[in-house]
Parts: structure tokens; C-alpha cells; sequence
């Protein structure tokens, strides 16, 4: 019994949360559904640590949805990079679900708060599935199950400006998935198959056919809308900004990963990489478009005065590192640029926690109001200044170890400007992450401000265990960065 | 003589582009989900006319049947179509709530609210 | 107790002792007791990894692996355990001239400051210790933001201007070259151990050498090397204490023993030599000891020119490592010894005068050796260590510099050093000279450049009039020490020579 069980962990692993999104529904009291939202995301967690486990340790696990064999069947192929964004996406969804309880409480209006657990469950299951799926178009169906969640969760914010982020998210969001499967139609039409390791067999036979490179084209403009890669991007400030806190928080930490993950998977698993990348110039677009996104990102940061939109538009800038990294095609970058996937994870999200503990207090995240706050709200404070160490790449934080590697990809590569412009966007960095630190820090509370006092320890403590995390990888680096390198070694399989 | 065989393509290029105009040029809420829908609608086509095979039949199991037209993307497209339509009940639900917050379903005119709020 | 087990300890030490400081924060005196202990047992376990490294061995400890193939890993050489020496010893001083200082002057956030203390010591062992580049880039940033709040103490805006230039210039630095420099060189051999000879000699070209070394000793921010030198001028808003340890002896050092490091054990000082981008940065570093010498003689507020000296004084390390001689490196090693204790005697007494007599600016200081003659006479001992007098420790290390200097045939260099002394006599010597020399004008502008209040020091004036006044018992303690250690290194500057001729291999 037992042993049928654990064979079926990689369905488990989506159905579980598609399952457990309609009993909160149905449910409807919030401190239940909360309840089974926790739990359920804690024992996803374990079901992606002990897949991990297995492929370390066995190598690639290949489940053949209801028993139907590949190439007719849906294949789920759990490799090294699947198992690490199965182990991200859980991760963070059962830190930041802790915490939500007391963060929603205060951000959703009471009669909704249920379907925030229903649509947070349903999104998790969609994350999952992209991360392990080895079908194209099932990765479609995900993606949508994901995207649609999502723009549930960002309308659910009190402000009304939230409604209007959420629609503009959703036709961005669709536009990019309708051309993704644009691109899949083509595949199919040429190879007539959908199965991912399939297509990686023909699809670089069939180099130069010009249905393979428009799919191509449509597959990754799709994707980068949907990991808002500049000049895609526009949705994503305003999402982040109006989404309930604990929503920034999860989002930004999984979604747009996940769809990284995706585009390398269909750049390099399917195309192969490199050999396009000679003779299309798209090593050069890639590589131009990530410097405009972190250079571009960090500078815009700068004249934020909502401290979330500041840490949104960080994030454009770090999702340029992700794409950096990835675009150098060789075993350091795309180490790089999936260790920094891993990392930011749990510092954009430990950053976006904070930010909600402050709201909750505050009711506001301008920075102006965020004067003199280290005094009253003093963990909370310290926590961003931790995180945004990690945002400037300060050694001992996890930044530190993506920046490392991304250089060091740089420097093999011989790519000098983009030494300096990763170099020049870290110093932006410290720029936008000081000028929040001075306002609580420096400046005295505005007059007549509220007697405040610190988050509740039910928020706390998840922010501080993910920032706390972000500087125990920061510090031992060798577990995330082993995997990475098998992961962008079973990336790159189809290159070398 | 080819471009006659190829029509079906040519529709789906035309669609595709009105729909796609729709959603970038109008500034009606509604309009735009109305445009996505044509522009997702034009990828259904383009899925239904790549699976004809000419001299096809449906895909039924029986005798005399040699020559079908391929079934799978007839299925992938249904599940297409499902996510379109939740897409779209999802897009109109957050308008009507827009109606309600802003009382107008113009881009514009929100744009005019932010600014002044 | 091993070696290594004392090497992980003295690391340990400061941050633990810093823990056990905030857990008793509430009482000042137990409190400071245990800062006082803390230090004690930290240089107890310095100089007990002595021997071994006097005997010729490098004792190495390896914490664990941070990135695949790059441990944290700790070595003790000779240069490390001078300067691991020094910062340990001074910080006990340090800590008994706070105590005095940071009472009589009523300062504010005082657990903050020892803990914080602690960790910046810490960090310094870190960087003294090191046994790679990794581990001291680490140890480099812990230190430059453990000392941002300390700079900005009081919270004042000129704090938090000062505390932007600080860490801007600091962190910018270092992320923006050393990093570079660091990553750039362990992707082109593989190694970044701090290794007798160098590990870049005949793995790259001359001009990649040349980059690379530019960017190290630019990158090292915290050496004060024009055109980045502004930090440590600016970083004077800090109390006292803090100027005269972490800004005369833990930060700047470990900026000019990061640079020595670099020259003998990234480079080689044989390759160094070969590198025609050493001259550069050796002329460089001679226009700044007399930039900085001359800017020195123009500040009034005696923090500010001791400050613009302490710029100077370092430059005179960078030119030992660049004269990439070996005469030079044992120079510029000696003087991290012979100017931490010139220097710290030095900011002990500027701060006696601002906690006893009120008074920053050095035209009010004429007359002051009256009321505190020991204080005066202890500021004179000091200068005359940084000018290189005898009978002062400061002879020495200038002595070997242009040694060091004739055998690289850099005759402008000697010329330079000559100078400098001059210019040191100019802008040191007039603050005892005035003190003793000159009667008190009882000043007739009061001086209110001081943040107390005018009662306070009017009746201060009255006082002064008085006959002697002297700065808190504490204080003056520690400025006994730090000047009989001038005196001393005069006549003993034995164990510090070898550990230095060490450093130069067999």
C-alpha cells in the first residue's frame, strides 16, 4: 500500500491541492479553511522534499499519468530542475501561509477571506503543475490554472485600484498564454507530438524549419509575459503594489519563477539552446533585454515612494539577473541564474512578509509614513534591512551567491560590460534599499502618528524564518548550489 | 491556387490581428475582453484546421474508416475553450466590479479618477 | 588548548561577547565588565597563537565550505598576527577609555555601542585571520556595516550624511572593484588562498595584472587611497572612541593590511614588480600622504586633522606594498603597529579634551597643557611617534619605508616620506606647543561648537582658571598605556621585525 502511495507521489503532489482548493470553498468558515490550507501546503512540502530526495538519489522519476505511456499519455519527467521548483514553490507557499492569517485578517474583506485560501491552493496546484509536467500543452492548462488564481487573489485587495491591476494582469496574462499555445499548435503541427523529452529528440533535427523558429518566437514572448522580462513587464508593478500583502509575498516568489523555469525548459530542453542561440541573435536579445530589466528595474525603484511598487520594480530587475544568467547558456550562468531563482524566492518573499507586517500596523507603505518606524516596529524593521542586504549581494546573504556566479559567468564569458552592469545595478540597489532604512531609521516619527506596536508573532516568525533561510543559504551555499548545477546540467543535456 | 487552399490560415492571421487591435486600441473595458475572445477564437481555428486531413473523416472507430482527421487537438482545443470561457467570466466579473468602484468602465476615465485621487 | 582551537575561539570571542553585552545591557556595570573581559580573554588567545606563528608555522583552521570548492578558512601568517595583535591589545585599552569617555559625556545608546564594538573587533580578527579572499571579503563587509551605526551614533542629520558617504563609499567600492577583483581571480586560477609568492605570478598578462591590481587597491576602499578617502574625514561624527579605534586602528588597518595581503600573497611581491601599474598607484599613494598632509594642516577641528593625518599615515602602507620591495613590505607592515599606537594616543587625547574641556577646535586648545598637562604631554609623545622621532616607535617603520624605498631606487619616494615628516611636525606639533607655550586667552569665544549646553561650559571656564583639570580616570589610563607603547616599541620593535621578515619567507 504504502509502496503504491509513494509511487504515486508525483500526482499526489498536483491533485492534493487541486482537491483541497473546493473543500475551502465549501467550507467557507476562514479559520478552518485556513486550517486545511496549512496543512495541506506543509504535507506538499514533504511530498517535494521526499521527490527530491528520490532523484538525488535515483535519478529521473518518469510517472506516466493514468497509466497511458508517452508519447499518447501526459508524462510527468521529474528531473533535478523540476524538483527544485517543486521544493521552491512549496517552500515558500507553507512559510507564507502561516503568516497569511493574521495579514489577510486585516487586508480581505471578511466575507471573502475563504476564497483567498481556495484561490492560494488552486494556484499552488497550477505552480506545481508547470514545475513537473512534461507535456506542453498540460503546461498550458497550468499556466492558465495558475494565472487565473492569481488575478482572484491581486482583485481581492481592499483598494479599488487592486480591481484594475488584476484586469490589466489578465489581459497581459492572456494575451501571453494564448501565445504560448500559438507556439505549442506549431510544434505540433510540425512534430505531432506535445511530450517534452519527445520534442527534444526531433525538434533539433528539424533546425532551420521556419514553423519551428516562429513557434519558437511565440513560445518565448508568451512566457515572457508571463515572467514579466522587460519591456513585458508592465503588469507587474501595479499587481504587486494593490495584491494583498501576503499575496506580493507568495506571487512574487513563485509566479514569475515559475514561468523561468518554463522558458528554460522549452529554450533548452526542447530547443536545445545553444546552436540557436549562434545564428538567431538571440543570445544577444536575451542578454540586451536582462541588462535593460536590471538596470532599468533598480533605477525605477529609485524614485518609488510605495515601498511594495519599489520592491516590485526590484524585482523586474532581479527576474534581468534570472535571465542573465540563463542566457549565457553555459553550466555557471544557468547555475547562476536558477541558484538566484532560489534565493531572491526567499528574499523577495521575506521582503513582501515584511511589508505586510507593516501595513498591518500602519495601514500604509509609503515610505513617508514608514518614518522613524525602526523604533516601534523594531524586529520588523531589522528584517527588511537584513533582506534588502541580500537584494545589494552583501556576503554572508544568498544575493551574495547568485552575484558571485553570475559574475563569474560574466567574467568566463568575457563579457565585460555585463560585469558592470550587474555591478552597477547591485549599487542601485543600495541606493533604494538605504533610502528606506534612513526614513525608519533616521528620521523622528511624523507628529501625531499612532502609538504602534510590533507585527504578531504569527507574522514574525515566518518572516524572519524566510529571511533567516535567505542568510542560512547565504552562508552554506553548497546544498542549493549542487542541485542547481545538476539542474542546469540536465538543462543544458540537450546542448552538449 | 495556393493561397485558396491556405485560406483558412489567412482567416486565422486576420482574426488573430483584429482581435489583438481590439484589445490594445479600445478603451472599453468590455471591448477589450471582447477582443481577446476573437483573438483566443482565432487560435481555435488555427488548431481545428491543422488537424483536417484531406479526404478525412471523424475519427470513429469502424469499419471502412481509413482516413481520419486527428483527433488530438480537437480535445486540446476543447480545454482551450474551457480556459477561454473562464477567462472571460472572470475578466467580466472584475469589471462589473470596476463598475462598481469607479462607476464608468472607460480606461480613460479611471485613468482621469487616479490621477485626481 | 591547540593553536586552532584558539584561532576558532579568538573569532568567536567578540561575537559572543558582543551577545553577552546587549543580555546585560542593563547594567552599565557588569556591562562594561564584561566588554572588559571579553577583550581580555580575546587577547589572551591572540597571544597565545603567537609562538607558533613566531616559530615559522601558519596555523589553519577550515570552518566549512560556503561554495562548492571555497571554504571559510582561517590561517594565521605573520602579518595576520600583527595585526590580530594590535586590535586585540588596543581594544582592551579602547574599552577602558570608553567607560570613562562615554559616561562623562552622558552619550546615549551605550549597549548599542559595546556590542557593536565587539562585533567591528570581531570582524577585524576575521579579516586579520583570513585564510582566503572570500573569507576576508566576508569579514570585510561585516565590518563595514557593523561600524555604519556606530558612526552614526548620535542620529543627528550631519550623522546621517556622514553615514552616506561612509557606507556608500565603502560598500560601493568593494562591490563595485574588489568584488570583481576577486571573483575575476578565482575564475583565472582557481584559487583565491592567500599563498607565500603570490598565485597570480605567470597565470595572467601584464596588462590583465594590471586591471586586476587596480581594482584591489581601489576596491579597498577603506585604505583611504585618493580619490577615495572622503569616508574617513566624514566618519568623524562618531564619539571618540570610535574614531580613535575603529578609525585610527581596526578599519583603516585592516584597509592597508587588505593592501599588503594583496601585494604579498595575491601578487607576489616579485610579479608586483613587474607590473608596470605599481608605479602608478605608488605615485598615487605619494600624492596622497602629501595632499593629505597639507589639507590636515588646514582643518581647526582637531578630529578632522587627525583624520586627514591618519590619510596620510595610510598611504605610506600602500607604499610599502607598492614599492613591492621587501624592505618596503616589512616598512609598511611595522608601521600599522607604530601608527595604531601614535594615532590612538592621539585620538584618546583629542577626546579628553571634548569630554573634560569641551573644546574641538584647536584654536581654543592654546594653554590647555595647564589644566591638562598629561594629556598634552601624552598628545606630544604621540606626535612624535607619527613624525618618526626618536625615542618613538614611529623611527622604525619610517626608517625601514626608506630603506625599503632606496632599494626600489625611488629616490622621488624618499622625498616624499622626507616631506611629509616636515609637514607632520607643522600641523602635530603646534597643538602641545600652543598648549604648553602659549597662556590661555580664556577664550574668548565660548566653545559652542559643542552640543552642550552654554551653562555648562561657562562654568567650566571658571574651572579652568582653577589649575589642572584632568579627563576621567579611565581615560587617562588609557592614554598611559597607548603612549608607553610608543616608547616602548622604541626600544623593543624586535618581535614585530621578525614576525615581518617572516612574512618575506625564509
Amino acid at each position: 500500500m504504502t509502496a503504491s502511495l509513494f509511487s504515486h507521489l508525483p500526482a499526489l503532489q498536483v491533485v492534493l491541492a487541486l482537491l483541497a482548493a473546493p473543500v475551502c470553498l465549501v467550507l467557507r468558515r476562514h479559520g478552518a479553511a485556513w486550517l486545511i490550507a496549512t496543512g495541506m501546503t506543509w504535507v506538499l512540502l514533504a511530498i517535494a522534499l521526499t521527490l527530491l530526495g528520490r532523484v538525488l538519489e535515483t535519478g529521473t522519476i518518469i510517472y506516466s499519468l493514468g497509466g497511458w505511456p508517452a508519447p499518447w499519455g501526459i508524462e510527468y519527467r521529474i528531473d533535478l530542475a523540476n524538483a527544485f521548483m517543486l521544493v521552491i514553490v512549496t517552500l515558500i507557499g507553507s512559510v507564507v501561509m502561516p503568516y497569511a492569517r493574521a495579514s489577510i485578517k486585516a487586508e480581505i474583506e471578511e466575507p471573502r477571506i475563504y476564497l483567498f485560501y481556495c484561490m492560494y491552493l488552486l494556484n499552488l496546484a497550477g505552480l506545481l503543475g508547470i514545475a513537473i509536467t512534461g507535456d506542453v500543452f498540460n503546461l498550458f492548462v497550468f499556466l492558465e490554472i495558475s494565472s487565473l488564481s492569481s488575478y482572484v487573489m491581486i482583485s481581492l485587495g481592499r483598494d479599488r485600484k487592486a480591481l484594475i491591476a488584476a484586469y490589466r494582469y489578465l489581459i497581459m496574462g492572456t494575451i501571453g498564454a494564448t501565445f504560448y499555445i500559438i507556439g505549442v499548435g506549431m510544434m505540433y503541427q510540425v512534430t505531432g507530438t506535445l511530450n517534452m523529452a519527445d520534442l527534444a529528440t526531433l525538434v533539433p533535427d528539424l533546425y532551420g524549419n521556419r514553423t519551428i523558429m516562429v513557434a519558437l518566437a511565440f513560445l518565448l514572448v508568451g512566457l515572457s509575459l508571463k515572467l514579466a522580462l522587460v519591456p513585458l513587464h508592465l503588469w507587474l508593478p501595479d499587481a504587486y503594489t494593490h495584491a494583498p500583502s501576503a499575496v506580493s509575498a507568495f506571487l512574487a516568489s513563485t509566479g514569475t519563477k515559475v514561468a523561468v523555469y518554463a522558458f528554460a525548459r522549452i529554450l533548452f530542453t526542447i530547443f536545445g539552446g545553444s546552436g540557436i542561440f549562434d545564428d538567431f541573435g538571440l543570445q544577444e536579445i536575451l542578454v540586451s533585454l536582462a541588462i535593460a530589466a536590471m538596470i532599468g528595474g533598480s533605477a525605477v525603484a529609485l524614485y518609488q515612494s510605495n515601498v511594495k511598487r519599489l520592491l516590485a520594480y526590484s524585482s523586474i530587475a532581479q527576474i534581468g539577473y534570472m535571465i542573465l544568467g540563463l542566457s549565457m547558456a553555459s553550466v555557471i550562468g544557468m547555475t547562476a541564474g536558477l541558484v538566484h531563482l532560489f534565493n531572491h524566492a526567499l528574499m523577495k518573499g521575506g521582503l513582501f512578509m515584511v511589508m505586510g507586517c507593516v501595513f498591518l500596523r500602519l495601514g500604509s507603505v509609503q515610505i513617508e509614513s514608514m518614518e522613524g518606524l525602526a523604533k516601534r516596529m523594531p524586529l520588523t524593521m531589522a528584517a527588511f534591512v537584513a533582506g534588502g542586504f541580500g537584494l545589494i549581494g552583501i556576503p554572508l546573504t544568498a544575493g551574495f551567491i547568485s552575484k558571485w556566479y553570475l559574475i563569474q559567468g560574466a567574467l568566463e564569458k568575457g563579457w565585460w560590460p555585463v560585469v558592470v552592469a550587474i555591478l552597477v545595478s547591485s549599487l542601485l540597489a543600495v541606493i533604494y534599499v538605504w533610502r528606506v532604512v534612513e526614513a525608519a531609521y533616521f528620521k523622528p516619527p511624523p507628529k501625531g502618528a499612532a502609538e504602534i506596536t510590533e507585527a504578531p508573532a504569527s507574522m514574525l516568525v515566518p518572516t524572519w524564518v524566510m529571511i533567516g533561510l535567505s542568510y542560512y543559504f547565504g552562508i552554506n551555499a553548497t546544498l542549493p548550489l549542487d542541485i542547481a548545477t545538476g539542474a542546469a546540467e540536465t538543462l543544458l543535456g540537450g546542448v552538449q | 491556387m495556393e493561397f485558396i487552399g491556405l485560406i483558412n490560415y489567412w482567416i486565422v492571421i486576420v482574426l488573430m490581428m483584429t482581435g489583438f487591435y481590439i484589445v490594445i486600441s479600445h478603451d472599453n473595458l468590455i471591448k477589450k475582453i471582447v477582443g481577446l475572445n476573437i483573438f483566443q477564437v482565432s487560435v481555435f481555428v488555427f488548431y481545428i484546421t491543422m488537424a483536417k486531413v484531406k479526404g478525412g473523416t471523424a475519427p470513429i472507430l469502424a469499419d471502412g474508416i481509413t482516413t481520419y482527421s486527428n483527433p488530438l487537438p480537437h480535445v486540446l482545443i476543447l480545454t482551450a475553450i474551457v480556459v477561454g470561457v473562464a477567462t472571460t467570466a472572470l475578466g467580466l466579473a472584475l469589471v462589473v466590479r470596476i463598475r462598481d468602484a469607479y462607476g464608468t468602465i472607460e480606461d480613460d476615465e479611471i485613468e482621469k479618477q487616479e490621477g485626481e485621487s | 588548548m591547540s593553536v586552532e582551537q584558539a584561532i576558532f575561539f579568538s573569532i568567536l570571542t567578540p561575537f559572543v561577547g558582543s551577545v553577552l553585552i546587549v543580555l546585560t545591557g542593563s547594567n552599565p556595570n557588569l556591562r562594561e565588565t564584561v566588554a572588559l573581559i571579553t577583550g581580555a580573554v580575546l587577547f589572551y588567545l591572540v597571544a597565545s597563537i603567537y609562538p607558533a606563528v613566531a616559530g615559522g608555522s601558519t596555523p589553519s583552521v577550515t570552518l566549512f565550505e560556503m561554495l562548492p570548492g571555497l571554504a571559510i578558512v582561517f590561517t594565521v601568517e605573520p602579518l595576520g598576527m600583527i595585526f590580530a595583535g594590535i586590535a586585540s591589545f588596543l581594544w582592551i585599552v579602547t574599552s577602558i577609555y570608553s567607560i570613562g569617555y562615554m559616561r562623562g559625556h552622558d552619550e546615549r545608546n551605550q549597549t548599542r555601542f559595546y556590542a557593536l564594538f565587539a562585533v567591528a573587533i570581531g570582524a577585524a580578527v576575521g579579516i586579520a585571520f583570513a585564510g582566503n579572499m572570500l573569507t576576508l571579503f566576508i569579514f570585510y563587509e561585516v565590518l563595514t556595516i557593523s561600524t555604519f551605526p556606530l558612526v552614526t551614533h548620535h542620529g543627528t542629520p550631519e550623522a546621517k550624511r556622514a553615514g552616506r558617504v561612509y557606507l556608500g563609499t565603502l560598500l560601493g567600492t568593494s562591490i563595485a572593484f574588489q568584488l570583481t577583483a576577486i571573483i575575476w581571480t578565482w575564475s583565472l586560477v582557481g584559487t583565491l588562498d592567500f599563498t607565500q609568492g603570490g598565485i597570480l605570478d605567470g597565470k595572467v598578462g601584464g596588462l590583465t595584472a594590471a586591471v586586476l591590481l587596480g581594482l584591489y587597491v581601489f576596491g579597498i576602499g577603506k585604505a583611504a587611497l585618493m580619490p577615495f578617502h572622503r569616508w574617513l574625514p566624514a566618519a568623524m561624527v562618531a564619539p571618540t572612541p570610535v574614531s580613535a579605534l575603529l578609525h585610527a586602528v581596526a578599519v583603516v588597518k585592516a584597509g592597508v593590511f587588505t593592501v599588503l595581503k594583496v601585494a604579498v600573497y595575491i601578487f607576489g611581491v616579485d610579479f608586483l614588480s613587474s607590473i608596470e601599474a605599481s608605479q602608478w598607484l605608488l605615485y598615487l599613494a605619494a600624492a596622497t600622504v602629501l595632499i593629505a598632509s597639507l589639507v590636515a594642516m588646514k582643518q581647526d577641528n582637531l578630529k578632522a586633522r587627525l583624520a586627514y593625518s591618519t590619510i596620510s599615515q595610510l598611504s605610506y602602507i600602500v607604499i610599502g606594498a607598492m614599492l613591492a620591495s621587501d624592505l618596503g613590505v616589512i616598512g609598511g607592515g611595522m608601521h600599522i603597529v607604530m601608527h595604531a599606537f601614535g594615532k590612538i594616543t592621539l585620538f584618546f587625547c583629542a577626546g579628553a579634551y571634548i569630554v573634560t574641556a569641551h573644546k574641538t577646535e584647536i584654536s581654543h586648545m592654546r594653554g590647555i597643557g595647564q589644566t591638562m598637562p598629561f594629556t598634552t604631554l601624552a598628545f606630544l609623545i604621540g606626535s612624535l611617534s607619527i613624525i618618526g622621532l626618536p625615542p618613538m616607535g614611529g623611527l622604525w617603520s619610517k626608517w625601514y619605508l626608506m630603506l625599503g624605498a632606496l632599494e626600489a631606487g625611488q629616490i622621488v619616494i624618499v622625498a616624499v616620506l622626507v616631506v611629509s615628516s616636515l609637514l607632520n611636525v607643522v600641523y602635530l606639533l603646534q597643538i602641545p606647543f600652543n598648549g604648553f607655550f602659549s597662556t590661555s586667552l580664556n577664550n574668548p569665544e565660548p566653545a559652542a561648537k559643542h552640543n552642550h549646553d552654554a551653562d555648562h561650559d561657562h562654568s567650566h571656564d571658571r574651572e579652568q582658571s582653577q589649575g589642572i583639570r584632568e579627563a576621567p580616570v579611565p581615560c587617562l589610563i588609557a592614554i598611559a598605556i597607548s603612549s608607553t607603547g610608543c616608547l616602548v616599541l622604541f626600544f623593543y620593535p624586535g618581535p614585530v621585525f621578525d614576525l615581518m621578515r617572516l612574512v618575506m619567507g625564509p
